[in-house]
């Protein structure tokens, strides 16, 4: 194993009782690049603009009905060196995935290549309006074409619906078309089951599409309970919802099973493709008899995570499900030309169960993704659902003999490693391990989900790490795993380092305080 | 390849620790039938910036760049200036490449910026609270109309027929799974809407009604009237806005008795893109709403140090959460285009946006009475922000749209494309303005437009 970092060096400091550094304090409750930073609205002005605007003219005619504003917005404004200076100030208090490894388990951090923002940023693509005339651009609608249809080649399915604007509009988006499919027949089932790691937006979906929710209890080895859902099964189950890889971090070997126990009694199968990047380029969902699965473009396809969003959430669709694709989209006519179906075409548009979007989809995310696409390649994508795969279990690897690891008998994990918190000490817990990464220099793992582990630990390491970085990590998860063992009293009060200490959750959530006053 | 850091002697190693002795080893778990051999066929062989770069760049260049011609588009998406700063903000890897801020510890920039910008969003819109974003406006619509009927525990939504009809198509499609009963209508071609006939639409089973304001048409009117007659039949108010520069020049929505105010946010620091990813605003009048409110929100607390601090909060409205029973299913929502949004309100400030306002207002004007001029065709609107809708003498306004693009000038969105197959409204063409159109373009639209209504028959 490596040395803590890369020089060996270790601060000298020590804690004094009251967690602080031993040093004097400031004035301005700064530590040198530690900066504080106040609120916009205590530091701009009503009367201040960064923007040169032409002044207004109050003898300058309107016409907006009698309704000029009378009040003010209450609105402050900064000029452009105070705004630069108080958001990059602020974004310092952020951690990313270009400051350091990032093992959201289920999220997929990986790195955010830069050619992707340099391209979505072309004029051509960033400068065009949805409702252009067609014919104005066709670049984007080539782009929407060829992206979707390199998503029905890695995925094995016939057809592609593009507008979905992240995993979980995606997943409403296959819930609707498998409604919309069983309405078609006169079928009224009402029932769809989700396994009980599933991610929370799974039931949430169902239950948006007036389905009831059934949990599917898991095995022991961590997977679906098959011979529990079969026995469920029938004529009342819509459909049923399964990750896969599954967010234990297994390949649901009996997936194809499933689906056929599920086709037999009339349902469909959803696979949320949130774990796609594991199997990309390896395993075509659609050789496992999938219906519908959403494919997250922030995910496996690497365009940024931005803070919580903006994500993509394309959905692949089975020969059984494609005709009822929301509106709108592309096609390509005989000629070459791209062309978008919409409402009026009639003809076309099919049995669509309609629109979920005002426009297209998450352009700026296509061509990211595109983009990502082209680098790799099938040869490269394959490469990195390996990748991925590989560095996971070296980390599951290195870490169960001191950490339970509840599925690791069951076999090789895929692209994320799942741990739970039995054996902590002194009343320690998974919290207290991820408080105490923080100071370590990492970003925690997921914690507590998937819910059928106690205090799960989801460590996903991505391919984009290198095992310098990885073997890095390792010697700081296991020092603060060995001292939650041990019970350490001083991983309670973790984080020390960071711009804040553990925050008032509860207190926040019972008076709460959402905008500024003053 | 160049985003793979593992060499092969890594690998090895690796696999050595694992007791694998190849990388096809981890995969046993999948069946055999399933398992690819080689690359997938299909898709090309990796490729160099270089040419990935060509690649994208000939696909762009088959594009015609709006701000290259004269460019009148607007109807739900809005071409505004975007201050350089903003693009250097959000291109900062500590915003770009965090994620959803579940470690507030390390999270602060990102939660400090959401608390701007619900401050931002909720003062603009009249309204106590708003959440941290949703997708856009359109998905946003759709969540105000679910809030509402389970705020009322009514199931009928009345929209507007002057609601964009894209948002109504979101509307009428999820409330056809959800069970819920959607009276909507053709927008009238009238120089005001009618707000009265609105108004008997609202019944005793009313659970909202829906307003977009300016309306798809671009009219604006006091909707006061249809706050005080929703509320008398226990229905709540919702109000979409598409523009949300027009709010820096007319009357909030909160202040006109709106109970739900949502809308579209992409005119401030996101840009066209083709439609997305935009920016779904929502805010709610009333602080007692704030439980039923779907999507993330950021509140103020301390740090055991007594520092203050934000936090994601009433989580227990969440999907990670509760589950089925969350108020909406949504999880990443547009983070990054919420930081561009107030990075760019930040720069605008109180007087940069009634400014900016006041200018678009000033240009739309100009604009109308020159399109005026034009043998044929009429301003239909008495009032309007920064986009109005012209009568074109009775030729067909899709045509003539793309007649225009031939002629390298985008001069507009047809209501024929957004309503296809309404004959009342084909030959209505909507024209939008911003403080990026020049008098120049304006006059150019305006002869190329005389020159295409000769032509068309």
């Amino acid at each position: 194993m490596n040395a803590p970092n890369q020089s060996g060096w270790k601060p000298a400091m020590e804690l004094s009782e009251d967690g602080m550094h031993n040093g004097p304090a400031t004035t301005t409750g700064n530590r040198a690049l530690m900066l504080e930073e106040p609120l916009l609205f205590e530091i701009g002005r009503v009367d201040v603009t960064g923007v040169d605007l032409p002044a207004i003219d109050p003898a300058a005619p309107t016409r907006l009905g009698g309704l000029a504003r009378s009040e003010p917005i209450g609105l402050v404004g900064l000029t452009e060196p105070e705004t630069v200076r108080h958001y990059t100030r602020l974004s310092r208090q952020n951690y990313g995935i270009d400051l350091g490894f990032f093992p959201l388990g289920s999220c997929t951090m990986k790195h955010n290549p830069r050619l992707n923002e340099k391209m979505a940023r072309l004029p051509g693509f960033a400068d065009i309006h949805p409702l252009a005339p067609q014919s104005t651009v066709q670049g984007a609608l080539e782009v929407i074409h060829q992206l979707g249809g390199w998503l029905c080649t890695l995925t094995g399915m016939p057809a592609v619906a593009m507008s979905p604007k992240a995993g979980a509009h995606g997943e409403l988006c296959g819930i609707l078309a498998i409604r919309a499919a069983h309405e078609a027949r006169g079928d009224a089932r009402e029932v769809v089951l989700v396994p009980e790691s599933a991610h929370g937006t799974n039931p949430a979906t169902a239950a948006f599409a007036n389905y009831r929710v059934e949990d599917i209890p898991a095995t022991p080895e961590g997977r679906v309970d098959v011979a529990a859902l079969k026995a469920r099964l029938g004529p009342d189950v819509a459909a049923v919802m399964i990750t896969n890889p599954n967010t234990c971090g297994l390949f649901e070997k009996d997936f194809r099973e499933i689906a056929d126990a599920v086709h037999a009694v009339g349902g469909y199968v959803y696979c949320d493709g949130a774990n796609f990047n594991a199997i990309v380029g390896k395993v075509r969902p659609g050789d496992l008899g999938v219906d519908a699965m959403h494919i997250n473009l922030h995910k496996t396809f690497s365009t940024p995570h931005g803070g919580g969003g903006p994500g993509s959430g394309p959905v692949v669709l089975s020969e059984a499900l494609a005709p009822y694709a929301p509106l709108p989209f592309v096609r390509k006519d005989d000629a070459g030309t791209f062309y978008l179906v919409e409402e009026e075409d009639r003809e076309e548009r099919g049995p669509t169960f309609g629109r979920m979007t005002a426009f297209h989809g998450q352009m700026g995310m296509f061509t990211r993704a595109l983009t990502y696409m082209l680098s790799h390649g099938a040869d490269g994508l394959k490469q990195v659902a390996e990748d991925a795969v590989l560095n996971a279990n070296y980390i599951l690897r290195s870490m169960e003999d001191i950490l339970h690891a509840p599925f690791a008998a069951s076999g090789p994990c895929m692209h994320e490693a799942l741990f739970g918190d039995k054996d902590f000490g002194g009343g320690l817990s998974t919290l207290d391990v991820a408080k105490g990464l923080i100071d370590e220099g990492y970003h925690p793992m997921t914690v507590y989900f998937p819910l059928v582990v106690h205090g799960a630990m989801l460590v996903e390491p991505t391919e984009t790490e290198s095992k310098a970085a990885i073997d890095q990590f390792i010697t700081a998860f296991r020092a603060v795993v060995e001292r939650a063992l041990a019970g350490d009293e001083a991983l309670k009060q973790a984080p020390y380092y960071a711009p804040r200490r553990r925050l008032d959750e509860t207190g926040a959530a019972r008076k709460p305080k959402l905008a500024y006053e003053g | 390849m160049r985003y793979l850091p593992l060499t092969d002697t890594d690998r090895q190693a690796m696999l050595a620790t694992i007791g694998a002795a190849t990388v096809d080893d981890l995969f046993v778990d999948v069946p055999e039938v399933a398992r690819l051999d080689g690359p997938i066929h299909g898709l090309p062989m990796h490729a160099s910036e270089m040419a990935v770069e060509r690649h994208m760049k000939a696909l762009a260049a088959k594009n015609l760049v709006a701000g290259e011609v004269p460019f009148f588009l607007g109807a739900g998406a809005y071409r505004h200036h975007v201050p350089a700063s903003v693009d250097t903000i959000i291109q900062r890897g500590e915003f770009l490449t965090a994620y959803t801020p579940y470690q507030p510890e390390i999270a602060q920039g990102t939660l400090q910026v959401l608390f701007e910008f619900q401050t931002q969003v909720a003062r603009l819109y009249g309204c106590a609270v708003a959440n941290a974003s949703l997708y856009d406006g359109s998905t946003a619509c759709w969540e105000a109309v679910a809030m509402a009927t389970r705020v009322t525990k009514r199931k009928r939504a009345v929209l507007s027929g002057a609601l964009h009809p894209h948002y109504a198509q979101v509307v009428k499609t999820m409330a056809h799974f959800t069970g819920d009963t959607i009276a909507d209508a053709m927008p009238a071609i009238t120089a005001e809407p009618d707000l009265d006939g609105l108004i008997a639409r609202i019944d005793e089973d009313t659970a909202c009604v829906v307003v977009q304001y300016p309306d798809i048409l671009g009219r604006i009117s006091d909707l006061t009237p249809v706050a005080e007659a929703a509320h008398a039949k226990g229905a709540l108010l919702v109000v979409v806005n598409t523009e949300p520069v027009a709010l820096g020049a007319i009357t909030s929505p909160g202040e006109m008795g709106a109970d739900i105010v949502v809308g579209e946010g992409q005119s401030l620091g996101v840009g066209l893109q083709f439609g997305g990813p935009y920016l779904g605003l929502f805010a709610v009048r009333d602080p007692k709403h704030v439980r039923q409110m779907p999507g993330r929100l950021c509140g103020e607390t301390t740090d055991a140090e007594g520092k203050r601090a934000f936090v994601l909060t009433l989580s227990t409205r969440e999907q990670h959460i509760r589950r089925e029973k969350a108020t909406s299913n949504i999880c990443t929502n547009s983070g990054l285009c919420a930081l561009a949004f107030t990075v760019h309100m930040t720069l605008l400030g109180e007087k940069g946006l009634r400014e900016l306002a006041a200018e678009n207002h000033r240009l739309a004007c100009l604009a109308a009475d020159r399109l005026a001029k034009v043998p044929g065709v009429e301003v239909l609107n008495t009032a309007f922000f920064n986009e109005f809708t012209l009568m074109l003498g009775g030729k067909p306004a899709r045509e003539i749209v793309r007649d225009l693009a031939d002629r390298g000038v985008l001069g507009g969105v047809s209501l024929g494309r957004l309503y296809p197959g309404v004959a009342a409204l084909e030959h209505a063409l909507l024209v939008a303005v911003t403080e990026t159109t020049t008098e120049e373009d304006i006059e150019r639209l305006a002869q190329e437009l005389e020159a295409s209504i000769k032509e068309t028959v």
